[in-house]
């Protein structure tokens, strides 16, 4: 019986979780007359009395003016997202060796420092970024004056002209992926995970002549893997849901990530909620295939980060 | 090379592409924008030095303050949040058969939480068409207009934040914590014929008191600091700057209007509030806990 009450409980908070989503599958399959079809007709307000899965395709026709559009926005988050995690992970795995295994001077001092902003404010270090990379292709200008830095855009991708956006500064893969690309949680994260792995592994190591580059590819890298994983999954959902930054980098729609392709698409079609909800669906998608394969990973990665409270 | 030298030297090789990154990114900016905020700059004209203009501007400013008031007023979910993770995971502690299928959807808000839920929660508040409307409606209450109204904005935005949080990671820690408190005690607790609300009140309650303040310090600073996105998205800070909050102002001051030095001060004063938010935490948190 008090089995029985329990199920009961979590399935009602279960549907309650998923309901908004359910809605918003709803309205995606939408005709649009049914998606006004308002206060007055609840049922076919929940549900659609006919299913239009090209609703799905439209976001993409809709949008092709745009730069580009929705095939392109996906585009520039896998290859942004995929990249900053590669970047991140692999810049805090060796950074987080150094602090766990190697002996420097300045060593303590420097990883207090790293756990010191990790306080910081986003805000506070946003601004001086910006204008850092608003301000780069003018510097360069003066450095290198030959070179129209604003124009150095289009790269031969499979045999086609392809506008990869600007080189440098603003509008750029380069502000997307390079900012971004270092973290002092991930350092921090790894370092704790490396100083849990026994010393005798890499002590053997050393005696049969490994050098330390060896003991880390060879040793500890392999040994940490879920630590890896953790990391790697971590980046991967908060690049693809990344905003504010985008958000004041970007300003052409062919460099635009899915969130801000979004925001963009609903400037200008704010009353086709069918579309927006499929587009939006579309986006969330592979955070939602992520998060179930890597789900352990994910909820390990929650825990671990509580330990350092 | 002595082998001490030649280890640092790896040590100093090791760490450099993250050091590049983390003084370019982080420490010199954190510098920058001190500087900058004792100067008035629009980006486009020379810097002026102003002293403490901008922070003695700041103090009088009353939009500040009201967005001040807004921020703090949708931190208060934040008990409300915590509490419902905490029933949750009190439910979810039982060894039942598909509990890892609930877990894993009560984690979904969590997880696809950002412009793509704003735009749904967005047509979920719609008063005319939107999910809530449409079913008080259906059971005769006309709904408020949410998200167009000064009084229920923040409401709506705290009822979205209530969605997205309760089930994800705040649920998660304090199922941990639940699964670190020894059966023994509940079994004492039974002997002595104590009820359950008495065996929450004076075991679960206190055993979890480490989480609890855990998740507490984190909300806060997470709150002072938020409510950007989701605003930008649905409301653009509105009605009337009801839902502005102060990472709001600083965008708008920096990236709007160009305000660089004002918008330096504010993130600024935005830092010492997370900092003294995290020592008085510390310090009272000590008294509170249990351990």
């Amino acid at each position: 019986m008090r089995k029985a009450a329990t199920y009961l409980v979590l399935s009602v908070v279960g549907l309650g979780m998923l309901f908004p989503l359910l809605w918003q599958l709803s309205t995606s399959l939408k005709p649009a007359a049914d998606v006004f079809a308002g206060v007055d007709d609840p049922v076919k307000a929940l549900v659609p009395h006919e299913a239009r899965p090209e609703n799905y395709a439209r976001v993409y026709r809709a949008t092709r003016s745009m730069g580009g559009g929705f095939a392109r926005w996906y585009f520039n988050s896998i290859v942004v997202a995929v990249v900053v995690t590669l970047g991140q992970v692999t810049t805090s795995a060796c950074a987080a060796y150094a602090f766990a295994r190697l002996r420097f001077p300045g060593r303590d001092k420097l990883f207090l420092s790293y756990l010191g902003t990790m306080m910081i404010p986003g805000a506070v270090t946003m601004i001086p970024n910006f204008i850092l990379m608003r301000k780069i292709p003018e510097w360069l200008a003066t450095v290198a004056p030959g070179v129209d830095w604003l124009q150095l855009r289009e790269v031969i991708l499979l045999g086609h002209l392809f506008d990869a956006g600007r080189l440098l500064g603003l509008d750029s893969y380069f502000v997307l992926i390079v900012p971004v690309m270092f973290s002092a949680y991930g350092t921090f994260m790894l370092r704790q995970f490396f100083m849990s792995i026994p010393r005798d592994l890499e002590e053997a190591a050393t005696i049969d002549g490994c050098g330390l580059l060896q003991i880390f590819t060879k040793i500890i890298l392999p040994l940490s893997k879920p630590g890896l994983a953790t990391l790697a999954v971590f980046t991967f959902m908060g690049n693809w849901q990344s905003f504010y930054w985008p958000l004041i980098m970007l300003s052409e729609d062919s460099m635009k990530t899915l969130p801000l392709g979004l925001l963009t698409f609903m400037g200008l079609h704010s009353t086709q909620w069918e579309l927006l909800m499929a587009g939006s669906l579309m986006m969330i998608l592979p955070l939602i295939i992520v998060f179930v394969l890597g789900q352990k990973w994910f909820i390990s990665g929650i825990q671990l980060g509580a330990l350092k409270g | 090379m002595t082998k001490k030298g030649r280890m640092a030297l790896a040590g100093y090789l090791f760490l450099l592409p993250n050091l590049l990154g983390f003084l370019v990114f982080t420490s010199l900016p954190v510098l920058a924008s001190l500087a900058l905020s004792f100067f008035d700059w629009d980006l486009f004209t020379p810097p002026r030095f102003v002293g403490l203009h901008n922070y003695a501007k700041l103090m009088s400013d009353h939009a500040f303050w009201y967005y001040a008031f807004n921020t703090v007023f949708l931190m208060l979910a934040i008990p409300v949040n915590m509490m419902g993770a905490l029933f949750l995971a009190v439910v979810m502690n039982r060894k039942l058969r598909g509990i890892v299928v609930f877990r894993t959807i009560y984690f979904v808000p969590t997880i696809v939480t950002g412009v793509g839920t704003y735009l749904l929660w967005r047509w979920i508040f719609n008063p005319d068409y939107g999910l809530i409307n449409t079913m008080l409606h259906a059971v005769g209450i006309e709904g408020p207009k949410w998200l167009q109204s000064i009084a229920w904005a923040k409401p709506a935005l705290m009822l979205m934040g209530f969605w997205t949080a309760v089930g994800g990671n705040n649920m998660i820690l304090y199922l941990a914590a639940l699964q670190g408190v020894s059966p023994e005690l509940y079994e004492a607790a039974d002997i002595d014929g104590a009820n359950k609300w008495q065996k929450f009140w004076r075991i679960t309650w206190p055993m979890v008191s480490p989480t609890t303040f855990f998740i507490l310090t984190m909300s806060l600073i997470g709150g002072f600091q938020g409510g950007f996105e989701q605003a930008m998205v649905m409301t653009g800070g509105g009605p009337a700057g009801a839902t502005t909050t102060i990472s709001y102002y600083i965008y708008n001051h920096a990236f709007l209007w160009n305000h660089m030095g004002y918008a330096s001060a504010i993130a600024w004063v935005l830092f010492a509030v997370v900092l003294e938010t995290t020592l008085l935490n510390w310090r009272f948190g000590g008294r509170v806990v249990h351990y």
